[in-house]
């Protein structure tokens, strides 16, 4: 059985920024190491000779040509911000750089 | 104790084409925010990215140039972190398999020739930009640069001296400005350096700790900012301190750098396979076809140069610096055989309008052919060396033949013997005193006569004409 600690926790959950309540951190601490339990199940399978697989789909170059389109209107593009003004997505300030 | 730094670079080339990586949208600068965007860069959900086949061309050319392993299958990863500029939460680059693999760029210092190895380079997306008001209390976001197309462009830590990097940056500017790749603009930001740099005694092999230098945006502050550093670290280790892993911000102002981020602080980016887009497979067809889009790169021109026309490595230096110079000079002297003379002309006054005026070779109001055709006048004596000079700024500006414009002013030099000789008759009788002094051996005085001529003939005289003249009139 893996064994995730409670500071990978954290710092998984500070990554996400996900800010979580100490049952909750134990209860996903339980469940990543489900998760890694299963896949150290799948690394007793011996994959000797075959090439890593990062995707099923077929193995081929998908290109587009290099033509301009219009994309969305200003006004489209802000529609869904939660703050905008002046044509800029408005966010909380940003400290430092 | 004696310190010896080492220096690495990573370079940002924004490629020239005309929509972003992923998305048709324009690649174009300056419009009012938010204007350039569709649902792939601004990440809204269900938007799929493809990838631009321009960008990929252009990588593979840069890679061939840069004699680079290329990676025949190569693969775009998601590195994930959270900053405003970056809508979908995480940057799609290349990882562990980028377009090109190791190469090298070989770089001329002080007239040392020198190899730099060249670790990678891979592409990947720009974020967009934050705006953020003195005293606001919140930050604005435009996202119009978002997804525009960059080669990350990195050097194994082979650099020794500033001079070194400078040296390594401006070949590498100006090989992607040959290949048509980049605009190579530091100050808008299309080409964008950071260096890191380490110092460790000298002769010793192990590498000390590096500090990562950003916001350097001109070949200037990438020399003031390494020098800077590699004295602050030769200090804290001079005291017994030691230096920390950081990223260190330029400030132009106070001639400095400054922490701007701990390692403590650095990100845990968590790559992996971006699941939206295929691997991207390189064929060998390609490649050869690519291949030969490669035009003549700046050092082996300067080469060619040097031994073509017989400059000396200084002057082709200067003229292979762009490749619109090289192009210039190239096409006068195909008018105009004399490579010396061009080249003298080219670097000197042409250079000294294009500076003044700020305006590329390919732009100049005076043509190749329209300079060939002055050096043709001064060449056949029409006009002299002095006249041609002076008249340079307003045959550069107006671009106008030269031969007009010596005509109209009444420029045009007197070369005939006849007209000539009745000036020399002239200054002769005028100037009895020195002519006897001439005949008593003191030659030097024939300079003067001959001042005296082109001061008669109100500088219109042939020099070389005159001189003859006299020394016949004089002969005994």
């Amino acid at each position: 059985m893996a064994s995730i600690s409670n500071n990978e926790v954290e710092h998984v959950a500070q990554l996400a920024r996900l800010d979580l309540t100490e049952p909750e951190k134990t209860l996903f601490g339980e469940q990543l190491n489900q998760i890694l339990t299963f896949v150290e199940q799948l690394q007793e399978v011996s994959t000797e000779g075959i090439p890593l697989t990062a995707s099923v789909a077929e193995q081929k170059s998908v290109l587009r040509e290099d033509l301009p389109h219009d994309g969305l209107s200003q006004e489209q593009a802000l529609r869904n911000a939660p703050e905008a003004n002046e044509g800029f997505f408005v966010v909380p300030k940003i400290i430092g750089k | 104790m004696t310190y010896e730094p080492v220096i690495g670079v990573e370079v940002h080339a924004q490629l020239q084409t005309q929509t972003k990586l992923f998305c048709s949208c324009p690649t174009s600068f300056g419009l009012p925010p938010n204007t350039q965007v569709c649902p792939v860069c601004l990440g809204l959900p269900g938007s799929l990215p493809v990838l631009n086949q321009r960008a990929v061309e252009m990588a593979v050319r840069t890679g061939l140039a840069l004699h680079c392993e290329l990676t025949l299958t190569n693969q775009f990863s998601r590195k994930n972190y959270f900053y405003p500029d970056l809508p979908k939460g995480y940057q799609i680059s290349q990882y562990d398999l980028p377009i090109c693999g190791p190469g090298w760029l070989e770089i001329s210092v002080n007239g040392k020739r020198k190899r730099v190895r060249i670790m990678r380079a891979h592409l990947e997306e720009d974020a967009g930009k934050n705006v953020h008001e003195e005293g606001a209390d919140d930050s604005h976001v435009d996202l119009n640069r978002a997804g525009t197309p960059l080669l990350e462009i990195v050097t194994e830590p082979d650099l020794y001296s500033s001079d070194e990097v400078d040296a390594y940056l401006k070949t590498l500017r100006d090989l992607l400005v040959y290949l048509d790749v980049c605009d190579g603009n530091m100050e808008q930001g299309s080409f964008r350096c950071e260096p890191n740099v380490s110092i460790r005694p000298k002769g010793h092999e192990a590498l000390g700790t590096k500090v990562e230098l950003k916001n350097i945006n001109s070949f200037r502050y990438a020399k003031d900012a390494l020098e800077y550093e590699i004295s602050r670290q030769t200090e804290v280790l001079d005291e017994g301190g030691v230096v920390q892993q950081e990223t260190r911000l330029w400030n132009v102002n106070k001639g400095q750098t400054a922490v701007m981020r701990s390692k403590e602080g650095a990100h845990d980016y968590r790559y992996f396979p971006d699941p939206d887009l295929l691997p991207v497979i390189l064929d060998s067809e390609l490649i050869e076809e690519l291949e030969h889009t490669i035009p003549e790169l700046p050092s082996v021109r300067l080469q060619r140069f040097m031994q073509d026309y017989r400059l000396s490595e200084y002057d082709a230096a200067i003229l292979t610096d762009s490749k619109g110079l090289a192009d210039y000079f190239e096409c006068c002297v195909k008018l105009f055989p004399h490579p010396k003379t061009v080249s003298n002309w080219v670097t000197g006054e042409l250079i000294r309008e294009l500076n003044t005026s700020d305006t590329s070779p390919a732009d100049a109001p005076m043509s190749p052919q329209r300079l060939a055709e002055l050096l043709q006048l001064v060449d056949s004596g029409t006009v002299s060396l002095k006249a041609a000079r002076e008249l340079f700024s307003e045959l550069y500006a107006t671009g106008m033949s030269a031969e007009q414009l010596v005509k109209e002013k009444g420029l045009v030099q007197v070369s005939d013997e006849g007209q000539l000789g009745v000036i020399v008759d002239e200054v002769l009788v005028a100037h009895s005193a020195q002519v006897e002094q001439y005949h008593g051996g003191k030659e030097a005085v024939l300079g003067f006569l001959v001042g005296q001529v082109m001061k008669a003939s109100k500088g219109k005289a042939n020099p070389g004409k005159v001189n003859e003249l006299l020394k016949r009139s004089l002969a005994p």
